[in-house]
């Protein structure tokens, strides 16, 4: 398949199915019984275990077999074929194009009919939780300087103060990241503050991520000033709220994109019954009333947000198209632009 | 009579079945409608997509470049759940998009082609617009596709499907009501005639002169003239029994007054007796032949009945008159009781229908007794009570003493016809009354009352 090539090419190094090195993270939760539900996931271990707990309360006898890898590695492996019973991401768009491309098994319940329109695509993929992409900042660095709230602020904050953001700046690499891309060319589409903002952080030499969580790691050791565009999800505030004020988490007021964290049985999956009873149980929690107890926000919560405004990505065609190579070229072309008007750090 | 199947169920099932029919054509109508119109409006918005997206077609530097806009992707997300695939081809190379994409239909420049088509396990409809786009000193024809799966479509048909399915039923249903009511008003007119002459008394012969549908006019026309028939039949007879009473009459008449001189110039007792026995039977036989011809008076008179106002007393008196010397001959006296009763009727009629039941009750009276006439008056009838002392009307059931030529149990020794009280209540039955027939409260005797509605 050639456009898938063309396509991934560019975002893998590897076109190849993910192999030892690209998975992140692994472990197997024994069961009773020789029944394996295996999952494969962008989310992290420790933010995802209590669920694969709560998933065996209800049914010990069922092992579960969790991967973590980046949303790109991801992608390309159940493009290529990779065995898994479950495939979880936050990169909607890539998620999709898998769906669309007919990768995906249709499922339906109660669960999944009692989901609110947005919040699913057809029978073959659901959202389980919403989150919205937010700035992170150490407040130390920012002392005497007011909090920026816009995109309007924040530009004028780093243009007055070079010297104190030089070097202290971070955000995903889109090229590397699933997740950065989605959030940068999203961005692209609402508001023109987003190049002049890529111009000003080129300019004052920011560092790129591959994740969120090294992002936050970074701005609360001080390394960072700003972490730009991060995936707002409970561990950014619980850090923030960890840190004693150090780090603080800032919505921007003018415009934040929120996206949904997806899961679909793709359609190589062995145990589609037991990946049909997981999913019933994440869009149970992900309508639940109070979001207490769990590591991922629920659906209603940030979409009601007044300051928001803007609704959640929406799941359908249109996320094809920034993922089109011919778009994808273009886009990082203008991004490298706008970033790269220094020489490339050490890294 | 042989029963064949009801003509408002044969109508009925008959607006039923094309009922069905119109119902079953219209479910086909509406879904194949509601098809295509689902099918245009996909066709339209992926020529929009792929028209927008050859917009975009531009050369840079010698080479084709073109720019997804994110629209023509988010028009297709909002008609439909339907998945994508799309494909740029530039001078037969792919230049983007899913490359094993059906070939799409040639097609002139500018134009756009739709393909329908089989892509990864689905059945998917496809635009394709193809344009030239200048690139270097080259005109390279660039041709885009737009394809979506038809589930969209098929949902929307079955959804206009299964809606007018139910609407259909529903209308078969309402037709069939209205069927059934269309069925019974329609034989309405049919039911109202025969009704009409069922209610008629026995020997109401008239023709039927009632406001009747077109097509129940030869059936009406039918019926009048086998009744118009029917009543010449029956006048014929009459006439014939009238003529034949009268011609007997005459000759009657003739040998009586002979027998008469005859008893007067015999001398021989023997004799005497035989001439008094013929004249008897000869009176008998008058008698009888008179009744008839009454009786014929009356079938005569009934059909065109005389509407005049009358006293029932003065009748009444007029005819016990009448009749005086009869009853003399055999020493019975007549005692009126009479009050005036204002009626309506045939004179005639009436004077015929007292006359004989006054003639019964001389002839079943014993000798030197006294008939009863007696007027009595309530709100709405006037009843002329005849009461006699003779041996009664038997223990039968009255009624049968009105039928014709049928005489009552206890006659033995009396000549009759069996006429009288046929003609009386033929009579009193025209003039909307009755005869009540009944013996006395005290035992001996008949009591005959002729009823007749007041003024």
């Amino acid at each position: 398949m050639r456009f898938a090539c063309l396509a991934f090419g560019l975002i893998l190094s590897l076109g190849a199915p993910a192999t030892a090195q690209e998975i992140e993270d692994h472990r197997f939760f024994p069961g009773t019984s020789d029944r394996v539900l295996r999952v494969v996931s962008t989310t992290d271990l420790d933010v995802f275990e209590p669920y694969i707990r709560a998933f065996q309360a209800e049914r010990p006898e069922v092992a579960v077999d969790y991967s973590v890898m980046s949303s790109s590695v991801l992608h390309q492996a159940i493009r290529d074929g990779a065995q898994a019973d479950l495939v979880i991401s936050s990169a909607m768009d890539l998620q999709f194009q898998l769906v669309n491309d007919g990768f995906a098994l249709p499922y339906r319940s109660d669960q999944t009919d009692a989901l609110p329109d947005w919040a699913r695509w057809r029978d073959l993929i659901f959202a389980f939780t919403t989150e919205p992409a937010v700035v992170v900042i150490n407040t130390a660095r920012f002392a005497g300087l007011e909090l920026p709230t816009t995109r309007q602020d924040l530009i004028a904050a780093l243009r007055d103060n070079p010297d104190r953001f030089q070097d202290g700046l971070g955000t995903y690499d889109v090229r590397d990241s699933g997740l950065g891309y989605l959030f940068a060319t999203q961005e692209d589409r609402s508001t023109d503050a987003y190049w002049r903002l890529n111009e000003v952080m080129g300019r004052l030499r920011t560092s790129f991520y591959c994740c969120s969580s090294q992002m936050i790691d970074d701005v609360a050791s001080g390394r960072l000033a700003l972490a730009y565009n991060v995936l707002g999800s409970y561990a950014a505030e619980e850090l923030a709220r960890g840190s004693e004020g150090r780090v603080q988490v800032i919505r921007m007021q003018d415009f934040a994109n929120v996206i949904l964290r997806t899961v679909f049985i793709p359609a190589g999956a062995q145990e589609t019954l037991l990946a049909g009873m997981m999913v019933d149980m994440l869009l149970r929690l992900a309508l639940r009333e109070t979001p207490d107890g769990w590591p991922l926000p629920p659906l209603s919560q940030t979409v009601e947000g007044p300051s928001l405004g803007f609704g959640p990505i929406k799941l359908g065609p249109a996320l094809l198209t920034y993922l089109d190579p011919l778009n994808r070229r273009a886009f990082l072309a203008e991004w490298e632009n706008a970033m790269e008007q220094r020489p490339p750090l050490p890294q | 009579m042989i029963q064949t199947a009801s003509i408002g169920q044969r109508l009925t099932l008959l607006l039923a079945g094309v009922a069905a029919a119109l119902s079953v054509l219209s479910w086909g109508m509406v879904t194949s409608l509601a098809a295509q119109a689902a099918a245009r409006t996909q066709d339209n918005v992926l020529a929009a997509s792929a028209t927008t997206i050859a917009e975009t077609l531009r050369s840079e530097q010698g080479e084709v470049r073109l720019e997804l806009p994110y629209a023509a992707f988010a028009m297709l997300g909002a008609i439909s759940e339907d998945r994508v695939f799309y494909r740029v081809i530039a001078a037969d190379e792919v230049l983007t998009g899913y490359d094993d994409l059906p070939a799409p239909a040639t097609s002139e420049i500018g134009q756009v082609v739709f393909d329908t088509g089989q892509y990864r396990g689905a059945e998917i409809r496809m635009s394709s617009v193809t344009r030239l786009v200048l690139a270097g000193m080259e005109r390279v024809a660039v041709t885009v596709s737009v394809a979506q799966t038809r589930d969209g479509v098929d949902a929307v048909t079955s959804d206009i499907s299964r809606l007018a399915g139910l609407l259909s039923v529903a209308f078969f249903f309402v037709a069939v009501a209205l069927s059934a009511i269309a069925a019974r008003l329609s034989l309405r007119p049919l039911n109202l005639i025969a009704a009409s002459v069922s209610r008629r008394g026995p020997s109401d012969l008239r023709p039927l002169l009632r406001a009747a549908p077109a097509d129940l006019a030869p059936l009406l026309d039918a019926l009048n003239r086998l009744m118009e028939r029917l009543r010449l039949s029956i006048r014929r007879s009459e006439d014939f029994i009238a003529e034949a009473a009268h011609r007997v009459r005459t000759p009657l008449a003739t040998v009586r007054t002979q027998a008469e001189i005859a008893l007067r110039t015999v001398s021989d007792e023997a004799e005497k007796e035989r001439l008094r026995r013929i004249i008897r039977a000869v009176d008998e036989s008058a008698r009888s032949a008179g009744q008839l011809l009454d009786h014929a008076t009356v079938a005569y008179r009934v059909e065109d009945l005389a509407r005049d106002r009358l006293d029932l007393s003065d009748l009444a008196r007029q005819t016990a008159a009448a009749l005086e010397p009869t009853a003399a001959m055999r020493d019975i006296q007549f005692t009126l009781d009479l009050t005036p009763a204002p009626i309506r009727g045939d004179a005639v009629l009436l004077d015929s229908a007292i006359r004989n039941v006054l003639d019964n009750a001389i002839k079943y009276s014993p000798e030197d007794t006294t008939v009863s006439l007696q007027i009595v008056l309530d709100a709405a009838q006037a009843r002329l009570r005849v009461r006699d002392q003779g041996t009664g009307l038997g223990d039968g059931p009255m009624d049968v003493l009105t039928e014709r030529f049928r005489r009552g149990g206890n006659v033995a020794g009396v000549v009759g016809s069996g006429l009288g009280l046929t003609i009386a209540a033929e009579v009193l039955r025209a003039h909307g009354g009755r005869l009540e027939l009944e013996n006395c409260e005290n035992g001996s005797g008949a009591c005959v009352s002729l009823v007749l509605p007041l003024v």
